[in-house]
């Protein structure tokens, strides 16, 4: 079935926030950020802003009724600076206006009185210096400390990863008008509507129940709203509650680029240890994240990183430590992965390094070592139902990894000045957010009596198709068409304290809760029927809207049952709450069982890279996903591919550059490039792999969001490869992403010396 | 008065000629189809097409359809035309056009904000383009999806192309679209509706200038739009202008009795990338331009608009540096003097031209079959990007010795250089990697390059290099390898 949304967007009717018809009155906000990225705040011009054309109000710290603090995870985040700024483009005034030019204007005309402090963009130079986030956490398996003596082989190294911008074409916005009884109604683009809703309050010094966000859609997120669209929540609400008139806030891109927080870019250390026969024996690693100016979702990251330390392989001696380090950057915050593929990245490093220093194929260490049954995770969690062997050997036998090789080999002995390179990427990604109470969701059904469905939940439609996987969840549990069913706005008062759309877990939380609500409607709705129509309520069934009695037509359908079911008094709404059965983690051990399950997964990627350029292509990926059973599989497929490309621009063309006073220098889609149609993978070929799927996904079909993305790290190594076919005796520094640059700079290195890293060079401009 | 269609209305908007034909749309119509994605013409959200009035091959008046980033659009530039947005073919109830069911059935839509952008595409595709695979693919490259990753929609561009082959074996062109549904009835009656509108409107010089009828009043020239509206939109916006795009006596491409080609500074870029009369004096003409931005914004871009913004990276200036062009700049008492294009800049975008002077043509001599011409252009992404560095050459090769060569280079100083020692001492050299060796250590002396998001110095001098040789890899591969230069 295709995405029940698709009709709406292709005619260009679907509503996004700035889609919404202002009222009258409306006043246009605009941000002013501050221009340096670390100082104190001395003072404020705003005289010739507030003389502007058109200028209503400007707001700053001073205007807030309640407390300035918007920190989720630790409270270090003020919604308007105060006494410091810590990073370019930090909020510091909102200028209210009656057009969205006259704000904008009136911006330019701000001064900010700042003594400039220190600038940090480096998480290394943050950790020397003592500035971190959070204390510094460190999981731990088995001893490596003594294990290193039993390694034949002991490899270390360094793995840079660089930050993400999300990217959503829709930038971030809110509109925010005040309701009767002195509240506020947000419309935000968020993909955590309580998120806005708790800090919003927190902000006006009002109760929650007085703040209403209400979400339709969001034109993509990718976790960049996750936490950071709260900011012009909170604004826009703060405006609207202080002014009492509707106030709009929609960030132009160039503010969206430079105020908004990214994926964390990373700066790791390794040390891995390996068997004669390609065991992995030992590993440890320090992971340095550049968290920015405040912790926002950093925490969190972090944990994740840890979580996937050792990707998709069993190693029993591993110490990993992280450090989320304070810089003057925006805010990094959750980008899909959520700081797995940043630890992914490192270990496939590792291995990559390994086998190059042994002269053989990563692929033979990667296949050696992959996950099986029974063994455990760093973190205590058993592997159970474990697909990593075989996806692997899916991925091997179908696409013929060792003729594949023979044939890129081949062309490289024939070809001069184009070369390849193959590699391979399996995956294991945990489902469930880390934060065990977070696991929890809950969805209000109506059946009107008309037998249509209206559902309310909390997950927020962003593109993944969580509107049609619910839709599909109540129409099969109930028996009745798709049609039929509505899934309503995301709102704060019809479904409260919500988890953010986040951590590929959104259909399933939401899901298992429609499923259950809609499960017991229906033995409601059967037992009236049973009653009714003096049936056997056992073998009662309702089959394409139609109630079957021992699996034949009884004397009532869908419509039917429904009004009879009103007219004898029978509730015909429903509101069920999920929490994911079995969770649980101490952080006091590190241990515990944090995921639900895992998903895997296997991709083989093929690169040529133009020796004469530098430049390269992604030529194919072709892989093998364990989707359990999908009951959505055009969605699912288009969130393999898009999740992919996005890993393939992470490790490849993006590329964020900050100079060394903290400011964007890759501010705009002129400079930050993403995949466009001619960069993406000539093949993409997507193997369904058949699993059982599990228990706690909903109905059996695996979460699909965040792990596809992991699969771009093999675009990474497979270029790397291919640069190594030209230069055998230059090892590239790991460093994503490698753009052309570091492509034609390692193809051209001087003889046998590994290249630098050619980020270095943008040093100390560059922040990853 | 400014007057064009919108899609099936005439509107008449009081809108200053220099603001965005976007917000023209989703402000002051509430047509919010069409969306805000970047304001820079790098995404595509707010594609629109944008109907002019041509004659046809036999001479009747048609509507050709080019697809436009409506951001970047001075609304002045919709003056006589038919703007259509993604409401304005839509077809009534919940019916979809094939474009639209292309993509929903190929699952090219997740979020679906980038969609409208494709639709309008893809649409003015199936109304104009050719029915291939390639042409299909072309017309979306200007259009960025963050969620699907394209394989969707190329799928879906695919399944057009197989329903275009039937398009082709019509009788009637526009009436078999419609029939199918590609676009409402009314695409009928527009060739007369803009006839009529031409018409009326063919006196008002008014409008064409912006509301200015003086022309050297206007702060602004505006051509396509695609660097100002960029650059300086909001002072765009507020200021009066003079509309170039689409002027007749400005858009042309034809050979003089000399064989010298001469342009019109209006011509865009996809107006040369069209054009069978260049494509004959340069075989690789389309892959070259290919390179140039995306298919949207070639139908905007101006190659005078090229040359006057003076990045010191314009493709078109690298291209037509090494052919070295000559322009015809006329001031306002319309005196007009000649101009190599190499003596237009004077330093980081400063230029030899008089306040009241506008290029209005461009000469060159093209490629004789004795010479070979090349274009090389890297950048982070290979396509709708800017470039890290491009280069052109013209180079004449007989019996092992270089007679002429004429290199160009972007990226790598403040203005678009041409690399007058390199060429000059390349002349009379055989062709040798010790010929190209000197030649690059020459060219490394003539360029000034500085690191900032497009590379490090060290990096664009290297990639020059390898520019420089790719030129003649591309061309001479019988004389030299890669492997005997590096």
């Amino acid at each position: 079935m295709h995405n029940l949304d698709a009709a709406g967007h292709v005619r260009g009717e679907s509503q996004y926030l700035d889609d919404i018809p202002v009222q009258r009155g409306t006043l246009h906000a605009a941000v002013f950020g501050s221009p340096l990225a670390h100082g104190v705040l001395d003072g404020l011009s705003l005289q010739a802003a507030r003389r502007a054309p058109g200028v209503v109000r400007i707001l700053t710290a001073e205007d807030i009724p309640g407390e300035n603090q918007i920190g989720g995870i630790v409270p270090d985040e003020p919604l308007l600076a105060e006494g410091h700024v810590h990073f370019q483009g930090q909020p510091v005034a909102l200028v209210l206006a009656e057009t969205e030019a006259q704000a904008r204007a009136a911006v330019q005309l701000i001064e900010a009185d700042i003594t400039p402090l220190p600038v940090i963009t480096d998480p290394r130079v943050a950790q020397a210096q003592g500035e971190l986030i959070v204390p510094p956490r460190t999981f731990r398996l088995g001893d490596p400390a003594t294990a290193w003596a039993d390694c034949a082989h002991v490899i270390e190294g360094t793995a840079d990863s660089g930050g993400q911008e999300h990217l959503y074409i829709e930038t971030q916005g809110a509109y925010a008008y005040p309701t009767d009884g002195g509240g506020v109604r947000v419309h935000s683009s968020t993909q955590g509507p309580t998120a806005v809703q708790r800090h919003t309050a927190r902000v006006l010094g009002t109760g929650m129940h007085k703040v209403e966000v209400d979400v339709v859609r969001l034109g993509g997120g990718f976790g960049g709203k996750e936490d950071q669209a709260t900011t012009w929540g909170a604004l826009a609400a703060l405006a609207a509650y202080v002014l009492k008139k509707p106030v709009k806030l929609v960030l132009p891109r160039h503010d969206d680029l430079r105020m908004t927080g990214k994926r964390h870019p990373y700066s790791s250390d390794f040390k891995l240890g390996l068997s004669a026969d390609l065991q992995l024996l030992a590993y440890e690693v320090t992971f340095y994240q550049n968290a920015g100016a405040a912790a926002d979702l950093s925490p969190a990251v972090l944990e994740r990183t840890l979580f996937h330390a050792c990707n998709t392989y069993f190693i029993p001696n591993v110490r990993a430590t992280a450090y989320s380090c304070r810089t003057n950057l925006p805010p990094n915050t959750a980008f899909r992965g959520f700081g797995g593929p940043q630890g992914m990245f490192v270990i496939e490093s590792a291995i990559a390094q390994a086998a190059e220093q042994l002269g053989v194929p990563a692929y033979e260490i990667q296949r050696r070592n992959l996950l099986q049954d029974g063994q455990v995770f760093p973190y205590g969690q058993r592997v159970e139902a474990c697909n990593a062997g075989l996806s692997w050997q899916t991925a091997e036998q179908k696409f013929d990894l060792a003729g594949w090789q023979a044939e890129v080999d081949a062309f490289n002995a024939r070809n001069a000045t184009k070369k390849r390179g193959l590699a391979v990427m399996p995956i294991c990604f945990g489902i469930s957010f880390t934060k065990t109470a977070m696991n929890q969701a809950r969805a209000l059904v109506h059946i009107y009596t008309d037998g249509s469905v209206g559902i309310s939940t909390g997950a927020v439609e962003m593109g993944q198709g969580v509107n049609t996987k619910m839709i599909q969840v109540a129409a099969r549990t109930l028996g009745i068409n798709a049609s039929r069913v509505r899934l309503e706005a995301t709102n704060t008062t019809r479904v409260a304290n919500t988890s953010p759309s986040a951590a590929s877990a959104t259909a399933d939380l939401n899901g298992k809760a429609v499923e259950m609500a809609c499960r017991e409607l229906r033995t409601r709705l059967l037992r009236h029927a049973a009653e009714d129509l003096q049936m056997n309520y056992e073998g009662l069934d309702i089959h394409d809207e139609q109630v079957l009695a021992a699996g034949t037509p009884a004397e009532t359908n869908w419509e039917k049952l429904v009004s009879t079911a009103y007219w004898k008094r029978v509730s015909l709404t429903e509101n069920a709450h999920y929490a994911t059965p079995d969770l649980w983690f101490d952080a006091s051990q590190e241990k515990g069982h944090p995921f639900a399950y895992h998903v895997y997964g296997t991709a083989v990627v093929q690169a040529t890279v133009d020796a004469v350029r530098g430049t390269y292509d992604v030529d194919a990926v072709r892989l093998v996903h364990d989707f359990g059973q999908s009951f959505t599989p055009g969605i699912d497929r288009g969130q393999i591919e898009g999740g992919l490309v996005q890993g393939l621009g992470w490790m490849t063309m993006e590329e964020l550059i900050y100079n060394a006073d903290g400011r964007l220098l890759s501010n705009a889609l002129s400079t930050y490039k993403v995949p466009d149609l001619y960069s993406v993978p000539a093949v993409l070929d997507v193997e369904f792999l058949e699993t059982p799927g599990h228990p706690n996904a909903i109905l059996r079909a695996k979460a699909v969001g965040e792990p596809p993305l992991m699969y771009g790290l093999g675009g990474y190594f497979a270029i790397r490869n291919a640069v190594r076919a030209f230069r055998p005796d230059v090892r590239p520094a790991f460093s994503a992403p490698i753009t052309p640059e570091k492509v034609l700079t390692s193809l051209y290195a001087p003889a046998g010396v590994s290249a630098a890293a050619p980020a270095a060079q943008h040093a100390p401009t560059a922040a990853s | 008065m400014l007057q064009f269609y919108l899609n099936d209305q005439l509107v008449r908007p009081t809108h200053r000629a220099g603001s965005t034909l976007l917000d023209y749309i989703r402000y002051q119509q509430h047509l919010t189809g069409t969306k805000i994605g970047c304001r820079e013409g790098d995404c595509g959200a707010c594609t629109v097409l944008v109907g002019e009035l041509r004659p046809d091959a036999s001479g009747q008046p048609v509507v050709r359809y080019q697809s436009m980033t409506s951001c970047l659009t001075p609304l002045g530039n919709a003056h006589g035309r038919h703007i259509v947005t993604v409401e304005g073919i839509s077809q009534p109830a919940a019916a979809l056009t094939p474009v639209q069911q292309a993509i929903v059935a190929e699952g090219g839509t997740q979020c679906g904000f980038c969609t409208p952008g494709f639709v309008m595409s893809l649409t003015g595709h199936c109304l104009g383009g050719a029915a291939t695979p390639e042409d299909a693919r072309a017309s979306i490259d200007g259009n960025i999806c963050r969620c699907t990753g394209y394989k969707s929609l190329e799928r879906a561009a695919d399944r057009l192309t197989a329903q275009l082959l039937e398009r082709d074996a019509a009788p009637a062109r526009l009436q078999w679209l419609v029939q199918q549904g590609f676009v409402p009835a009314y695409f009928e009656r527009m060739p007369e509706r803009l006839a009529e509108l031409r018409a009326a409107t063919v006196a008002d010089v008014a409008a064409r200038t912006g509301g200015q009828l003086e022309a050297d009043a206007a702060r602004y020239l505006l051509g396509g739009g695609t660097d100002l509206l960029v650059q300086r939109a909001d002072e765009v916006l507020a200021a009066e202008v003079q509309l170039l795009y689409g002027q007749q006596e400005r858009c042309f491409i034809r050979e003089e009795a000399d064989g010298r080609l001469t342009l019109g500074a209006a011509t865009t870029v996809e107006d040369l990338r069209a054009s069978e009369l260049l494509q004959s004096r340069f075989p690789r003409l389309r892959r070259h331009l290919k390179l140039v931005s995306s298919t949207p914004i070639r139908n905007m871009a101006t190659v005078a608009g090229n040359f006057v913004n003076a990045s010191p990276i314009g493709d078109l200036t690298i291209f037509f540096l090494a052919l070295d062009a000559e322009l015809t700049l006329q001031n306002a008492a319309g005196q007009a003097r000649r101009l190599p294009l190499r003596e237009l800049y004077r330093g980081y975008k400063q230029l030899n031209r008089q306040p009241d002077e506008q290029l209005v043509a461009i000469s060159f001599r093209p490629p004789t079959a004795e010479e070979v011409f090349n274009f090389e252009k890297v950048s982070k992404r290979t396509h709708l990007d800017i470039a890290s560095v491009n280069s052109a050459a013209r180079l004449r090769v007989l019996h092992g010795v270089i007679q002429d060569a004429h290199l160009s280079a972007g990226g790598v100083g403040p203005t678009p250089l041409y690399l007058r020692r390199t060429s000059e001492w390349l002349a009379g050299q055989p062709l040798t990697p010790a010929t190209l060796r000197a030649a690059n250590e020459l060219a490394q002396q003539e360029i000034s390059p500085i690191s900032d998001a497009r590379g490090t110095s060290e990096y664009k001098r290297l990639l020059l290099r390898q520019l420089l040789y790719a030129h003649f890899l591309e061309h001479f591969p019988q004389q030299l390898t890669l492997q005997e230069l590096v």
